[in-house]
């Protein structure tokens, strides 16, 4: 079974779903019920997004397991027309098309790590991952498993 | 629609019961402009604990509830935000200004109350 969660995106009606999907990640992972709203927030700005700017894309979600910490790394890929000027689009008020141009520079303070990749229609794929750190306690109740059963890293081949 | 209103008094209270679609959060602002005409309500009151997310769109709508509220003449208080909802929108750096906001639905009748009575007239 992977962990990975995608979910099309192609209209307002998916953002509720992909709300919930990614509050139910997060939650498996960990997350304290403060950065699970963070997450499901930005995830929400740059679904949005898609549906506003391009009317359709995908977004992804996987778990990845370090041994110091867990973390969430969201993917949002759409085959728009990009965006002609990535850092103004990351500047609080760049807006277009009428948005007040908080959705990109607001995703990115909720998040980590944030990283925009777009090209002349090409389209743009967001890249942004959400932390949690890892307390000795529950490594050493990892470790102390570890021989009923593989640790998630293991499974989960990253 | 997922929301609840009813009215007590000459108050209008919205209850949100679950998440919504932005399309669902627009049909919550033209439903309610409506209806504080067609009830003279003097007072709003948008109970929003059942929100996990309040992004830029929905808080950008409250706003506009509220000011489109005001002009039909009712003050508005948003009650139930939630601490983590709360933290996101500081870390998002959003406000919802100029919406009041409340605990919970009998905090928000008092805040009503007390503006009904400091201002006959209000300035817009």
């Amino acid at each position: 079974m992977s962990d990975e969660v995608r979910v099309q995106i192609s209209s307002d009606e998916d953002l509720v779903a992909a709300r919930a999907e990614a509050r139910a990640l997060a939650d498996r992972l960990g997350f304290s019920r403060t950065d699970v709203t963070l997450i499901a927030t930005a995830i929400s700005e740059i679904a949005r997004n898609i549906v506003v700017h391009v009317g359709e894309g995908e977004i992804t979600m996987r778990p990845v397991y370090e041994e110091l910490r867990h973390g969430l790394v969201v993917v949002a890929r759409d085959e728009g027309l990009g965006i002609g000027d990535v850092s103004a689009a990351l500047d609080s008020g760049y807006a277009s098309r009428g948005g007040l141009g908080l959705g990109l520079p607001g995703a990115r303070r909720l998040m980590d790590e944030f990283e925009v990749e777009s090209a002349r229609d090409k389209g743009t794929t967001i890249t942004m991952t959400k932390w949690r750190v890892r307390d000795e306690l529950e490594r050493i109740r990892e470790r102390r498993s570890r021989s009923a059963s593989p640790p998630p890293s293991e499974l989960n081949g990253r | 629609m997922a929301v609840a209103v009813l009215n007590q008094r000459d108050y209008l209270i919205a209850s949100i019961q679950s998440d919504l679609s932005d399309t669902e959060v627009l049909q919550l602002r033209d439903d309610l402009a409506e209806r504080v005409g067609t009830l003279r309500a003097r007072g709003l009151i948008i109970d929003v604990a059942a929100l996990d997310v309040i992004d830029s769109f929905v808080a950008r709508a409250l706003r506009s509830i509220a000011v489109t509220a005001r002009l039909r003449g009712a003050e508005t208080v948003v009650v139930g935000i939630r601490p983590d909802v709360a933290i996101a929108l500081v870390q998002f750096d959003l406000n919802l200004e100029p919406i009041r906001a409340a605990l919970d639905v009998d905090e928000a009748l008092e805040v009503l109350d007390r503006m009904a009575l400091k201002d006959g007239a209000r300035d817009v």
